[in-house]
This record gives structure tokens, sequence and C-alpha cells, in this order.
């Protein structure tokens, strides 16, 4: 068996900030990440991030990850990849699956940032091909240069939504519209504003009907719904287009945890059942820590700040910080989550994280 | 119709109004200055902290709307490729008798080349007359976001936010 004295789940913004934050304390830290490339969804993200300079704004997503791996690797933190960690047991073991064999791994403390997985709608045609997730349009354009297709319908109009439909468009893809069930944008007015510009259209309160064509897609029909989000007879618009790009939300991927008994809450403010933790991003399990989208869906500027706290508070539980500078450093990172937090839209992710935190007294 | 950011996806003529990074009409005239579109209260505060002039207060609540000090603004431009929302023009009303200057920040490829005519383009992006670009600004710190300067007739400095190519 392999030990390790802190073992991440994942190395995206939250499990590499975790891990670059306990390794400065001399923590041995193990990253483990079922992918062939680090950094999570970060290599996707081409737009600027919001924020202050301590949370690394206005630098693109794709630097952030490039700066996050260098720091790590410097830092002698050992990144694993092509690994899938199959299961959580009793005493923090796990099973790993690395390349083409299994291999036990024990950590003294866990850290799972396993991020989240896309919803998905049903709909008449969703399994025709060139019905996508916004992360594989994200994918395709933003990582390996492909254009997903030349005119595309947008479902969903969070921040997600607005943000993949002005990949698109830089992409030189044609948007032919952006919708959404519900009766406002749901993304940040900024990220909808620099997409509507360039000629796309929001059609709010309405839902996809169906996807026309044979063997891929061809059209696609969407009609109003009203208050109680039927459809309403008569409204439907048809649009010839080639892709329809999903992006109606994001699902923890909580499995490991579950798996762990850890302590599960549902929040649907945070994007399902969660697992329950304090401000340390610590479980109901001892040893077992959570950051990131996994412990409620946010986005990577906050993933990385819990990845902090969860490194610093692992670097305390085993004894490589004391608890003055533990304290010390907490209230900075707490005050600093605090910022991105606030006002309307960071509003509703707090009153969800108060949840979590209160369910770990009861 | 609907009207608004979160009906439509841009700002409405009253939203605009309302906002505490926009310019008065009087201080367009008298040379170029920021016009700061951003009106939902979100974490961020790049612009306070690029404006060499200090121009622009966001606080330490980075929730807070940036507030425009319309006399400190030398619309210098930087705060433009700074703003991750791409929420940030220059608008100079001052510039020709019968033209205005706009400052967009511009993420396309290709970029237009100096005295190229365009179609300029409103918030909705809708066509609403010609422009001419007038510069082109990509240095490195600006970060792959370049500044494209358009001349738009004057009565539309406060319209034109975007432009397309006339061979598309």
């Amino acid at each position: 068996m392999q030990r390790h004295e802190m073992v991440s789940v994942g190395a995206g913004p939250a499990g590499l900030s975790a891990a670059i934050a306990a390794a400065k304390n001399g923590v041995q830290v193990a990253v483990y990440d079922e992918n062939d490339r680090p950094g999570g969804q970060l290599f996707k993200q081409i737009h600027k991030f919001f924020g202050s300079h301590e949370h690394r704004a206005m630098e693109r997503g794709f630097d952030i990850g490039k700066s996050l791996l260098e720091e790590a690797r410097s830092l002698g933190v050992q990144v694993i990849l092509d690994s899938v960690v199959m299961g959580i047991y009793e005493n923090r073991t796990m099973n790993v699956m690395v390349k083409d064999h299994v291999e036990e791994v024990k950590g003294e403390s866990i850290l799972v940032a396993t991020g989240a997985s896309e919803n998905m709608i049903p709909f008449p045609g969703w399994t025709l091909p060139g019905v996508i997730g916004a992360g594989a349009a994200q994918t395709m354009a933003n990582i390996h240069g492909v254009k997903p297709g030349k005119r595309l319908l947008m479902v969903g109009s969070g921040n997600v939504g607005v943000v993949v439909s002005y990949q698109m468009r830089q992409a030189g893809c044609e948007v032919v519209a952006i919708i959404d069930a519900a009766p406002e944008v749901g993304g940040y007015g900024v990220h909808a504003a620099k997409v509507a510009r360039t000629g796309v259209p929001f059609y709010l309160g309405h839902t996809i009907k169906a996807a026309h064509g044979k063997k891929w897609v061809e059209g696609a029909t969407i009609h109003q719904v009203d208050a109680s989000w039927n459809p309403v007879q008569g409204t439907e618009k048809t649009f010839d287009v080639d892709t329809i790009c999903v992006a109606v939300g994001l699902n923890p991927m909580t499995q490991l945890l579950k798996m762990a008994a850890c302590k599960m809450v549902s929040v649907p403010a945070l994007g399902g059942s969660i697992p329950a933790h304090d401000k340390n991003q610590a479980t109901s399990v001892p040893g077992i820590y959570v950051a990131g989208d996994v412990s409620g869906i946010e986005e990577a500027s906050s993933a990385i700040v819990e990845g902090r706290l969860a490194g610093i508070a692992i670097s305390n539980r085993l004894g490589f910080l004391n608890d003055g500078d533990f304290h010390q450093q907490r209230e900075t990172l707490l005050k600093s989550m605090a910022g991105l937090r606030s006002g309307p839209f960071g509003q509703k992710r707090d009153e969800g994280k108060q949840i979590l935190f209160e369910s770990m007294k009861g | 119709m609907l009207e608004g950011l979160k009906k439509t996806g841009y700002l409405s003529d009253e939203e605009l109004k309302s906002g505490p990074g926009i310019p008065s009409a009087e201080r367009r005239k008298k040379g170029p200055a920021a016009v700061i579109e951003c009106i939902q209260p979100i974490p961020c505060n790049p612009c306070e902290t690029s404006c060499k002039v200090n121009a622009i207060a966001v606080g330490d609540d980075i929730t807070n709307l940036p507030r425009l000090d319309q006399d400190a603004c030398i619309g210098c431009a930087s705060c433009i490729a700074i703003c991750p929302g791409q929420a940030i023009f220059v608008v100079d009303d001052g510039f020709e008798e019968e033209r205005s200057r706009v400052m967009i920040p511009y993420e396309f490829l290709p970029l237009p080349q100096k005295g190229d005519m365009v179609t300029a383009l409103d918030r909705s992006g809708k066509e609403v007359g010609d422009a001419e670009i007038l510069n082109v600004r990509k240095k490195e710190n600006m970060d792959k976001t370049a500044v494209v300067t358009l001349a738009v007739p004057k009565a539309l400095s406060m319209t034109v936010r975007f432009f397309k190519s006339k061979k598309q």
C-alpha cells in the first residue's frame, strides 16, 4: 500500500490550490486526476476572471491553470494523471485505477475535489449527434481548436451559457439564439451584454421543444413556457442549426463522498445533494475534506480559496501548521471568500453554504 | 416589449442613465471619458486598481458598483482591456464636428485595420450606421484584449458598442 500525508482527488483549481497550500507547510502531497491533463476546467476558460487581485482577477483561466501547475510542481507535489479513484473505504484507504492496474493508497488526509458534471435535459431528438454539452463545446473549441458546428443554439443563459456562447462567436460559429425557460438571464449581465452586442438574441421564458434531423442535428424548435413552465401553443420558432448546446446547470460529483459515508444535505442553490462541511472544508468524516464544485457549485475563484482553506486546515490537522498561524491565515481567506460571496449573485451561494456549515453542528 | 439587461441581455437607456459610471453629455463634449456600463453588483475591482488617476472607485466591498469621477478621468482607455466583463468603453464627443470617437474592447480575429470602413452595431447587435477604424491598440499588458477606436456619427456615440466587417 502507498501512503501519502495528503491525497487530493482532482487536479482542478481546488485540488491544486489545496496541494500548494499544504506543500508550502511541508506536507507531502499526491494529486490524482482521471484526465490525461491537469487543471480541471481551467484550461477551457479563455476569458478573464472577476474578483480582485488576490482572487487573480483579470487573469485568464488557462493562465491561472498554468501557474498553479508550475507552483505545485516546484513544491514537489506529485500529480498523477490517468488515474481514477474508484472508492474510499475505512480508515481513508482508496483503490486507484492507475492506467491499467489498481493500486491501494492511503491518505492521512484526503481532499475530494472532483468538481461537477453537466446536467442534461431530454427532449425529442436529444440523442442526435450535434446535441452537446457546453463543456464539450469548450473542449472542442478551446482545447482542440475544432469548431463544434457552423450554426448553434444555446440552451441556458447562466454564466456557462453566456460565456460559452461568446466563445463560440470567437471561434467563428454563428449563435442563432440563447434560450432559457426562466424569465430572466441567469448569468452575469456583463457576460450577456458582450454576446448580445455581437447580434445574438435572447429568448427568455422559452425552452427547447425538439431537435430535428435524420442522422444529425439539422434544426431546432423552441417554444414559450408560461409561469407554471407549461408550453404555450402556437409560440413555436424553428431555427436552422447544426449544433444544440446544452448549458442547464452542473451537478456535484459526490459519489466518493457518499461511499465514504459523509453526511449529505440537499441544497438546491448549490446544485443538489452536497456534503456537509465546516468552514475548514472538513466533512463529517474525520480526515476527509472537500473543496470546489463538489462542495457546492460556484466558480473557479471560490474553488481556489476553498482549496487554500482545506490545504491549511489539513496542514494544521497533521501538525505542520501551528494553531496561531492557521487561524491568522484562515481569517484572511475567509474574508477574501466573503468578498466573492457578496452581492445578489453571491448571496444565494452564501446562504447555501450557511446551511452546510449549520448541518455540521447538528 | 421587455427591456433591460435581465430581459434582453443588454442595457436599456433607463439602466444606462442610472449607472454611477456614466459621464455626463457635457463632460463627453470636453474630451475622452470612460463609460462604465457595469450596473450589477458583482465582486470585481480591477478597474479601480488599474486606474492611474484614481478616477474609478469601488471601495473595500468589491461588490460595489464602480463610480466614475468624470473630472479626474483623462480617457486614457487603460481600464477598457482590464475589465473582465468588457463593460468599459471610452467616448469622446469633442473629436470632430460631425463625428465622435468610441473605444471598445475587442477579442475577435482578424483584427480590423486602421482606415477600414465597418458597420457599426448597437448593444443588441443591430446595424446602426457606418464607422471608420481610427486605431487598433494591442499591447502585451492588455493580455490579448485589443482596444479598437471607431469614428461614428456624433448622435451615435452612446449607441455604438460593437462593429462588424462589411465583408461578412
